[in-house]
């Protein structure tokens, strides 16, 4: 009932000012989604976090230090002798107890404070602008091994998340690990977005034969198990490849996957929008096949695409992370949410150092704030459900 | 309803072959091949490698190629496997059936958990059970299947109570049949639970959207107003008319259960076909990835098929022809 209503509304107000009126009366049903508006703030929080990715995180993410293997996260204190104090934290370092398991030793007789805007691993700010400060982190001469204490010698850390096998801050690791896997899905859907609008467009507008091939096509690429595929093509590149390399080609590989469905949805629109008057005028005046349908028919099919395709972001980032998890995607030293979970394959490891499995909470988070929000975008700009079955 | 079966086998011919002619295409032009490493371990005598080259036709032309592998796949040899050497065929048939036993307890739990808590929604809307399902299936559709086996895994690795991994244990060849049957069952917990987990969150929301359309149509008041039962209202009025569109989903969720069994036998170590392909995948084996592939395309299409023909059978409406 509320969604005849609704659609009742938007003819009577849409009448004037077609396009426009249709957004904005969208952008007001999504702001009423409560959920999805809240996950739109997760979404730029994480992808703000991703741009300072630098700034934020206090190591590099290949700043390694052996000594502190699968290092607990380390507890930052605010008290110091019942005052107050500015945080700091203790130098730790392990020994084996007799069953070879870890423990961990702290030296309370040096605290080392965590200081803010402090300098650290160099980095390019935005990629651009060479800088060295981060929001937070220890001195580099403050944190270096003092000559006495429980454990002379060894550095004091900041792991706020833990550590992992090579000591390197998860936290930090987490942060540039972000770059992949929430750019992946973006870029994935742009590339699904320009290949199945076009051959949707082409297969609804043409029809006939040119449909019946592409849809075929469309077909055999919708029926191979997807994961399958997948591996298959990926194996077909080497396996020493950069990380900027195999990036690319993994977005590639899932959009030469992902693009067969898309192109359905598109096509079915196509066919309603060919034969309506403004088509047929524009095909009267002479325009030629490719400025119709690029011009006059994908533009009333650009809301229902942009619902399918935020439904599908979350396609894309799962796929990135289940490669890389598997080895066969983005490689160690560099980090993908995925990637870190590669750790968290072997069930010991996960027992005893379980915030290795902290990759998998972002992941989930991302994940679920995609759905919310493309779910959101959904009931505001598809009220009449057509990307429901194929998104 | 046969002819109609076989047209449908038909049409996924051409379809297999097209998948496996692309397939064969992307790794044959991957640098490098399985018998590169024999290459260079000097303990491989030339005439073994220059025997398998010649006997695969290595040295041919890729279109070539696969011309042998057709030849030879329409007599029934998919070639052998490198690394494991022996043949594909034999390899793929003790971890063929390891896959579909998984799909089936999964594609089983799934139904079996999903359509009453759909059901249930259903019935009692905008109860306090109907609410807790909502929110706990909208976080499960976004928990990913190798996130939460993960989570599975350090759960019981914390209580102890299951099998990590694998699909039987190390005294598998000692026990009695019966033993075994329950070995292998007690290793069939996890993966299972993962695959169909993630599926019932979907699948319980649509039997909830499909149910409640049903509920609010004119047979089911006609049907209250005779004075029926409700349960028998629910059960037999609304129920089945409910269930038809959910068929048509349980022929496309067969890609996705494919997938997802995939990547959890890789996790959790179970021997199937996705387990299989990774490891030959990962050694360049070309003729075990292709069998791989194909039996993974076959089950897709023999899925899809079942789907169809439930549907007819579940639905007058529409005809097989």
């Amino acid at each position: 009932m509320a969604r005849e209503e609704e659609n009742a509304e938007k003819r009577v107000e849409a009448a004037p000012r077609p396009s426009l009126a249709l957004w904005q009366l969208g952008l007001r049903r999504l702001r009423r989604h409560r959920l999805a508006v809240a996950a739109f703030w997760v979404l730029v929080v994480l992808y703000l976090m991703m741009l300072c990715a630098d700034f934020l995180a206090p190591y590099h993410y290949d700043n390694e230090s052996r000594q502190h293997s699968y290092s607990p996260p380390t507890p930052v204190r605010f008290v110091r002798d019942g005052r107050l104090s500015r945080p700091y934290v203790y130098a730790r370092s392990y020994t084996f107890d007799e069953y070879r398991r870890r423990v961990w030793v702290e030296d309370r007789s040096r605290p080392v404070p965590v200081r803010f805007f402090v300098k650290g691993d160099a980095y390019r700010l935005l990629g651009l602008f060479p800088a060295e400060r981060h929001l937070f982190g220890l001195d580099r001469a403050e944190a270096s091994g003092g000559s006495t204490g429980a454990a002379p010698g060894v550095p004091a850390r900041l792991y706020l998340l833990g550590a992992d096998a090579r000591g390197r801050d998860l936290l930090s690791r987490l942060l540039y690990g972000s770059r992949v896997s929430l750019t992946i899905g973006l870029v994935g859907v742009a590339m699904t977005f320009v290949l199945g609008l076009l051959v949707g467009g082409i297969s609804g507008y043409f029809g006939g034969r040119t449909d019946v091939v592409l849809m075929r096509t469309c077909e055999m690429f919708m029926m191979i198990p997807g994961f399958y595929l997948m591996l298959a093509l990926r194996s077909a590149l080497p396996p020493e490849m950069s990380s900027v390399e195999v990036y690319v080609l993994l977005v590639a590989i899932m959009s030469l996957i992902g693009w067969a469905g898309f192109a359905r949805v598109v096509r079915g629109m196509v066919l309603s929008i060919r034969n309506r008057e403004y088509v047929v005028a524009a095909q009267a005046s002479g325009a030629s096949h490719l400025a119709i349908i690029v011009r006059h028919v994908l533009p009333n099919t650009a809301s229902y695409a942009i619902v399918a395709l935020s439904l599908s972001i979350p396609g894309y980032i799962l796929g990135e992370s289940a490669l890389s998890m598997l080895g066969l995607g983005i490689q160690d030293p560099h980090a993908s949410w995925g990637n870190l979970l590669k750790e968290a394959m072997n069930v010991a490891q996960i027992r005893f150092h379980p915030w290795i499995l902290l990759p998998g909470v972002c992941i989930f988070v991302t994940v679920m704030a995609y759905n919310f929000l493309g779910d959101g975008l959904r009931d505001a700009f598809d009220p009449r459900g057509l990307t429901r079955e194929a998104g | 309803m046969w002819a109609y079966i076989v047209r449908r086998l038909l049409i996924g011919v051409p379809l297999l072959l097209a998948m496996a002619f692309v397939t064969f295409l992307f790794i044959q032009l991957a640098p490098g091949d399985v018998l590169a490493q024999y290459r260079e371990n000097p303990s491989i005598p030339q005439e073994l490698i220059q025997q398998y080259e010649a006997r695969f036709h290595l040295k041919d032309p890729v279109v070539v190629q696969f011309g042998y592998w057709l030849w030879n796949l329409a007599h029934g040899d998919l070639g052998d496997s490198f690394v494991r050497k022996a043949p594909v065929a034999q390899v793929i048939r003790e971890r063929l059936w390891n896959t579909v036993l998984l799909s089936l307890t999964s594609l089983l739990f799934t139904w079996l958990v999903a359509l009453p808590l759909g059901i249930f929604a259903a019935v009692h809307q905008y109860s306090w059970g109907d609410k807790v399902f909502s929110v706990l299936a909208f976080l499960g559709m976004s928990l990913p299947t190798f996130f939460s086996a993960l989570l599975l895994l350090y759960l019981v690795s914390l209580l102890g109570w299951l099998p990590l991994g694998g699909m039987v244990s190390a005294n598998f060849e000692s026990l009695s049949f019966a033993a075994k049957v329950l070995d292998v069952a007690k290793h069939l917990i996890i993966p299972t639970l993962v695959i169909g987990a993630s599926a019932v969150a979907g699948l319980q929301r649509l039997t909830r959207g499909n149910m409640l359309e049903v509920l609010r149509q004119q047979y089911i008041v006609t049907a209250r107003a005779k004075g029926l039962p409700e349960h028998r209202v629910i059960y037999h009025h609304a129920l089945r008319n409910a269930i038809n569109p959910l068929i048509t989903i349980f022929g496309y969720e067969f890609s996705a259960l494919l997938s997802g069994a995939a990547l959890t036998e890789n996790i959790v170590s179970w021997p199937g076909l996705g387990a299989l392909m990774l490891e030959a995948v990962q050694a360049q084996d070309i003729y075990l990835v292709m069998g791989d592939m194909l039996m993974a395309g076959l089950l897709l299409i023999l899925g899809n098929l079942i789907a169809d023909i439930l549907l007819a059978y579940a639905d007058p409406t529409i005809s097989a022809s």
